[in-house]
């Protein structure tokens, strides 16, 4: 029963250990550095590719703000699960719309 | 069995409806953050606009009295604005809150043993924006006029009408807030509030369905705000994301429209749900059948409930691929709700039963509830859906479980639950003469438009064919009766709330956490949080083979 | 005494209820506010999709109008923001009172500094005309009319959220001054600083969407 397991560690975690300031300056250079792949990159043609391009680096700037900077990493599963349900969500009103829009004429 | 005797413990020494903070008379209740009070504000306000939107329908099923054009009560211009008040009253100012505000309120912190939600205060903002997304709403009367364009606003109409739906939409948009965080105050309170000993799987039926519906409240409900806000934003800057001439596209709108607008009929139908496990279980006197399934499916239709709004669009110009998609999926939704019936009728075989007021509102549910039902898979099945969309038919179908399911055990919960909640029992004879005459206008009303539409009657035209006249004047009888039953159960209950006889803390015999304390209860609810140790709906009496009672960890 | 499994098990599965300092309950409330958030501007990136889908070469045209060194500078300037809010969390969780109102502070001005920047993009844009209604505009073909349609609602509903962001920040830095916000009870700038990163998050979309077609 997950659920009381999970009673078990909020009780233990009272006390969080603060991130070191500097990872969180290396995070930030992370995400400098490809946002200015991006823009060079976006100069390149590579006809559709670019968009994908674009939006896999998107994925990977918000991800590591999402999970060092929201610290999603290191909270309790439930928030995971959380964004877990409305990215699904997120996935299914893009799926079936474009079921509708992708075969027009 | 029911019983209504009193005995000293049943009596609180302060009930919630005594003053005793600072603030005295109607500020006492308008500032205060306690859950109670807040589902009883909710509980007034609600019941003034369905009164109102009651109102509304008796108008129109009045307009129905001559075929017209000529000879009418109103003018086409006044029926449009009549059924778009009418449909946004209903949904989002009465059945959407619903008993989650309402009820839900009063009794989800009562049934996991917790003394309010997580956020009271964001509890008492929630009603104060419902009442003023109302009041937003109405304004738009005396701008320039009630919208005309029906509750969904459909582009292009909604953007060019001269009626004023911006101060509308609003309104909506306001309402959305609210709904939104009634839902995440929710989702924090049963995962963070529940009394020692109540694992999920040991909670109250009706709390999985709030559970749930909270769920729809949070993810759905910002796809209509920010669908509502870009029509504001294509009437004040005709940005043309809407417009076919800029390249703006209408079914786009109505994709957008039904994402939130689908899910929210689910929104309409999960707590009712939750409230028959309640009932059902209560006066069966015997625990659920299946209690996992039923917790689990109400999950899955809200899940299923977010696969399927493409099959409000057959006809508005969806490409085959979405139209097969969509109808498939739309009948997967029937098989977690059957789950829920065969539990039920499971849970009433070889049961006790008392045929108290609440108990016969089940049946009046099943009945309407499988009718509008079983009409749904008529209209999921795109070979007929075609020919019944836009009709009548719909509107008879969405009646049926809407009001015929969904309301009808908003007022069973009523009767099941006002006892505890003001400690005074309502004339039961006069509630069942009540359900009687609703039910039989209810259907009167109703069941013609089946077959009007069956017949080819479009839906919101304020006039028709003189063939269709008989059937429009049954229904617009049933509609009388129909209102003459709301009167009598509204005048009963309210009467029983203040000159009732006295009753005890459990005058039904549930076997729930809001049984165990006083009617009317404390403001603090319980004395001391009490400890959980067997499931919810367990009753020693019924199963005797059973006495020892389960314990947690099994 | 050796307790039975049942009473170990109802001991150890706690409520909070009684808890006026369960921190996960407020965390919880903001992340579900995030995700509504989230859903929100999801409808307007469906809408990007679908007519973008409908009108490739439309929107690669108009791409080409916006300007990327303005985009790209707002980028790294969000960017940063992020960064001093965390910072800003980090040095409170130390004790560091008044560090932590630097990098808050910090975080505020280049919140004010991204509205700036984007005011100023958006006069260019009015006065090359290519604005919602213009002739300009309606004299383009109908994708270019959309793409600037959603540039603006999009980046116009952004700019609001860092508007209420800049807000809530300003009220976290009083609560900050006055030690309402403490090393030991700082929940509500964690609360905040999530607000904050999501507005950031938004704008790592909305950047390549309207910035970075060529």
């Amino acid at each position: 029963m997950s659920d009381i397991a999970q009673e078990i560690r909020d009780e233990k975690k009272t006390h969080v250990e603060p991130i070191n300031y500097g990872r969180y300056v290396l995070v930030w250079l992370a995400l400098i550095a490809l946002t200015c792949v991006t823009a060079v990159v976006a100069g390149i043609n590579l006809a559709a590719f670019t968009l994908v391009v674009a939006l896999l680096i998107a994925v990977t700037k918000a991800s590591m703000v999402v999970n060092i900077f929201m610290h999603i990493k290191v909270e309790d599963r439930i928030f995971k699960i959380f964004l877990g349900i409305a990215g699904f969500t997120i996935l299914i009103i893009f799926t079936l719309t474009f079921m509708d829009v992708f075969f027009r004429r | 069995m029911a019983d209504f005797a009193i005995s000293p413990h049943d009596v609180a020494v302060h009930s919630y409806l005594e003053n005793r903070g600072k603030h005295k008379g109607i500020l006492a209740w308008i500032l205060s953050t306690d859950h109670k009070r807040i589902g009883i504000l909710y509980l007034i306000s609600l019941f003034t606009f369905f009164s109102a939107g009651a109102v509304l329908g008796f108008l129109m099923r009045l307009e129905m009295l001559v075929p017209g054009p000529a000879g009418k009560i109103f003018d086409a211009q006044q029926y449009n604005a009549l059924f778009t008040l009418h449909g946004v009253i209903m949904i989002f100012l009465f059945v959407i809150p619903g008993i989650p505000a309402t009820l839900g309120n009063f009794f989800l912190p009562l049934q996991i043993g917790s003394k309010d939600v997580a956020f009271p205060r964001l509890n008492l903002l929630s009603w104060y924006l419902y009442v003023t997304g109302g009041i937003v709403i109405l304004l738009s009367l005396f701008r320039n006029g009630l919208p005309d364009t029906g509750w969904t606003f459909y582009v292009p109409y909604s953007v060019r009408s001269g009626t004023d739906v911006t101060m509308a939409v609003f309104g909506v948009f306001i309402l959305g807030f609210s709904s939104i965080l009634t839902g995440l105050n929710f989702i924090t309170t049963i995962h963070r509030m529940r009394a020692p000993g109540m694992g999920f799987f040991k909670m109250p039926l009706f709390v999985w369905a709030l559970y749930a519906t909270a769920w729809v409240q949070v993810i759905a409900t910002p796809v209509l705000a920010i669908t509502l806000l870009l029509i504001i934003i294509e009437r004040l800057f005709s940005v043309g994301i809407f417009d076919p001439t800029k390249g703006g596209d209408p079914v786009l709108y109505q994709h957008m429209f039904w994402v939130y607008s689908h899910p929210a009929v689910y929104i309409m139908i999960l707590p009712p749900m939750g409230v028959v496990s309640e009932i059902v279980t209560t006066f069966s006197h015997r625990s659920i059948f299946g209690y996992k399934m039923v917790a689990m499916s109400s999950l899955a239709i809200a899940f299923i409930g977010y696969l399927v709004w493409g099959h409000h669009m057959f006809v508005a110009g969806e490409t085959q691929p979405a139209q097969f998609a969509f109808s498939l999926l739309t009948f997967l939704v029937a098989i977690p709700s059957g789950i829920k019936v065969f539990n039920w009728v499971a849970t009433m075989y070889k049961g006790s039963i008392d045929p108290q007021p609440p108990f016969l509102y089940l049946m009046a549910f099943i009945i309407l509830f499988s009718i509008g039902g079983l009409t749904g898979l008529v209209l999921g099945s795109l070979a007929t859906d075609v020919h019944l969309t836009g009709t009548y038919f719909v509107v008879g179908h969405f009646h049926y479980i809407i009001f015929g399911g969904g309301v009808f055990i908003f007022f069973g919960a009523l009767h099941y639950w006002l006892p505890k909640m003001f400690g005074r029992m309502y004339n039961i004879k006069v509630a069942n003469w009540a359900l009687g005459i609703l039910f039989v206008g209810f259907n009167l009303l109703y069941f013609p438009m089946l077959l009007l539409g069956y017949e080819g009657m479009p839906r919101r035209y304020f006039s028709y064919l003189p063939q269709y006249d008989t059937l429009q004047h049954i229904s617009m009888v049933g509609s009388w009766i129909l209102i003459t039953g709301l009167i009598m159960m509204m005048w009963n209950l309210i009467h029983g709330i203040f000159k009732g006889e006295k009753c005890g803390a459990n005058p039904w015999g549930g076997t729930t956490l809001e049984w165990t304390i006083p009617s009317p209860p404390p403001p603090e609810n319980f004395e001391e949080i009490p400890v959980i140790t067997h499931e919810p709906y367990y009753h020693p009496e019924a199963e005797p083979s059973e006495a020892e009672p389960a314990l947690v960890g099994k | 005494m050796k307790l039975s499994d049942a009473e170990q098990t109802i001991e150890r599965t706690e409520s909070h209820a009684e808890d006026h300092h369960d921190e996960m309950r407020g965390k919880m409330g903001m992340w579900l506010f995030l995700l509504t958030e989230l859903l929100l501007f999801t409808g307007l990136f469906l809408m990007y999709s679908v007519y973008r889908y409908l009108n490739t070469a439309d929107f690669h045209r108009a791409g080409l109008e916006t300007h990327v060194l303005f985009g790209t500078v707002n980028t790294m300037v969000l960017l940063t923001s992020s960064l001093t809010m965390v910072l800003s969390i980090a040095a409170i969780q130390r004790g560091r009172k008044w560090l932590s109102v630097g990098f808050l502070s910090s975080t505020i001005l280049l919140g004010l500094a991204f509205l700036v920047i984007k005011l100023f993009e958006w006069s260019l844009e009015i006065k090359e005309g290519l604005f919602p209604g213009s002739t300009v505009l309606l004299s383009k073909p109908n994708g270019e009319i959309l793409f600037f349609g959603l540039y603006y609602t999009m980046t116009g509903l952004h700019g609001l959220h860092v508007v209420a962001g800049m807000i809530v920040l300003s009220f976290m830095l009083v609560f900050i001054l006055r030690d309402k916000i403490t090393p030991t009870d700082y929940i509500k700038l964690e609360n905040a600083g999530l607000y904050w990163h999501l507005v950031d998050i938004i704008w790592i979309f909305l950047f390549p969407l309207f910035y970075l077609i060529n």
